[in-house]
């Protein structure tokens, strides 16, 4: 087989864990955490981000080259994003 | 797999290194579109940075209940989506048509309430440009800096509502074909990879959310 089957199960409770994510970021943000907030939103929005990749695309039972590349679009966003602000909070 | 549908074309060895490079492809893509938004989420972290207090300001003008409301109907649509996939691997047509359907339905719904969203904007006065009438009252806000946000902000959710609409057009086209029977168990790579499309656009909005709507301390 060509293509690996998730079962149905696993999609129902990613998408559950999705939605409970969601309440969660929002209920957090209403809390005054000054930049935590930024932190603890960001940090909840990475987690929504894995869950969608590896289970929704497929990226937990994909190949490892598949993974790769997936990796190499952070990896370049991380480059960029990195270097542009060693610049800007330094000024 | 002969039974199946499957089409090998000529330069692959077999059905499994076809769908490796099919897939592999949409990933580079992806990653391209990844820098695509990077860019624009880059500027957005430089100048917020710059002016903390006018992005908080900006932010706290956006409602949080129309943006979680939309990302709940985004996070379902890549549900639909997802089991779109999963009853194409079966060859389950009805199915098929069924959840590519609702994954349209939703697509359009996120756009609806986008569209009410942005239209609350312009009457307010905050799209960017000569009809940006936004005046502050504080010394602590600067107006020029305000329309800095709302730039960033129109130009990051129109980016993303385009890909939505390129999303819903490629869903159209699936579910035409889909009904006529033309995927099957061992053949669906479009329904497969137009899935990859579809939830990377809901990672960008997963991210645009917190950046955009969610900025914190709304009791100042």
């Amino acid at each position: 087989m060509a293509t690996h089957i998730v079962p149905l199960r696993t999609y129902i409770l990613v998408w559950v864990a999705l939605m409970i994510l969601l309440a969660l970021t929002v209920a957090l943000d209403s809390l005054d955490l000054g930049w935590g907030n930024t932190v603890v939103a960001m940090t909840i929005a990475v987690v929504k981000a894995l869950l969608v990749a590896c289970f929704f695309m497929h990226l937990y039972y994909g190949e490892k080259l598949t993974r790769v590349f997936a990796a190499a679009g952070i990896f370049w966003l991380f480059i960029m994003i990195t270097l542009a602000l060693c610049d800007f909070t330094t000024r | 797999m002969a039974d199946s549908g499957a089409v090998l074309h000529e330069q692959f060895d077999d059905l499994a290194q076809q769908h490796s490079a099919v897939t592999l492809g949409m990933w580079a893509f992806l990653a391209t579109e990844v820098l695509f938004f990077g860019g624009l989420i880059l500027s957005y972290v430089v100048y917020r940075h710059a002016y903390p207090h006018e992005f908080q300001f900006a932010s706290h003008q956006l409602s949080v209940k129309l943006g979680t409301l939309n990302t709940a109907v985004l996070l379902c649509s890549s549900l639909s989506m997802a089991l779109a996939v999963h009853a194409a691997q079966f060859g389950a047509r009805k199915r098929l048509v069924f959840f590519l359907i609702v994954t349209m339905a939703l697509g359009a719904t996120f756009l609806t309430i986008k569209g009410f969203e942005w239209r609350t904007d312009w009457v307010d006065g905050f799209v960017p440009g000569s009809h940006f009438s936004f005046v502050s009252h504080t010394p602590r806000v600067d107006a020029r800096k305000v329309e800095l946000f709302f730039c960033l902000y129109f130009v990051m959710t129109g980016l993303h509502g385009l890909h939505m609409l390129i999303g819903i057009a490629l869903l159209g086209f699936l579910t035409v074909h889909a009904s006529r029977g033309k995927y099957s168990s061992g053949n669906f790579a479009p329904i497969e990879l137009t899935g990859l499309y579809w939830h990377f656009v809901d990672i960008v909005w997963i991210f645009l959310f917190p950046l955009l709507y969610l900025i914190g301390n709304h009791a100042a």
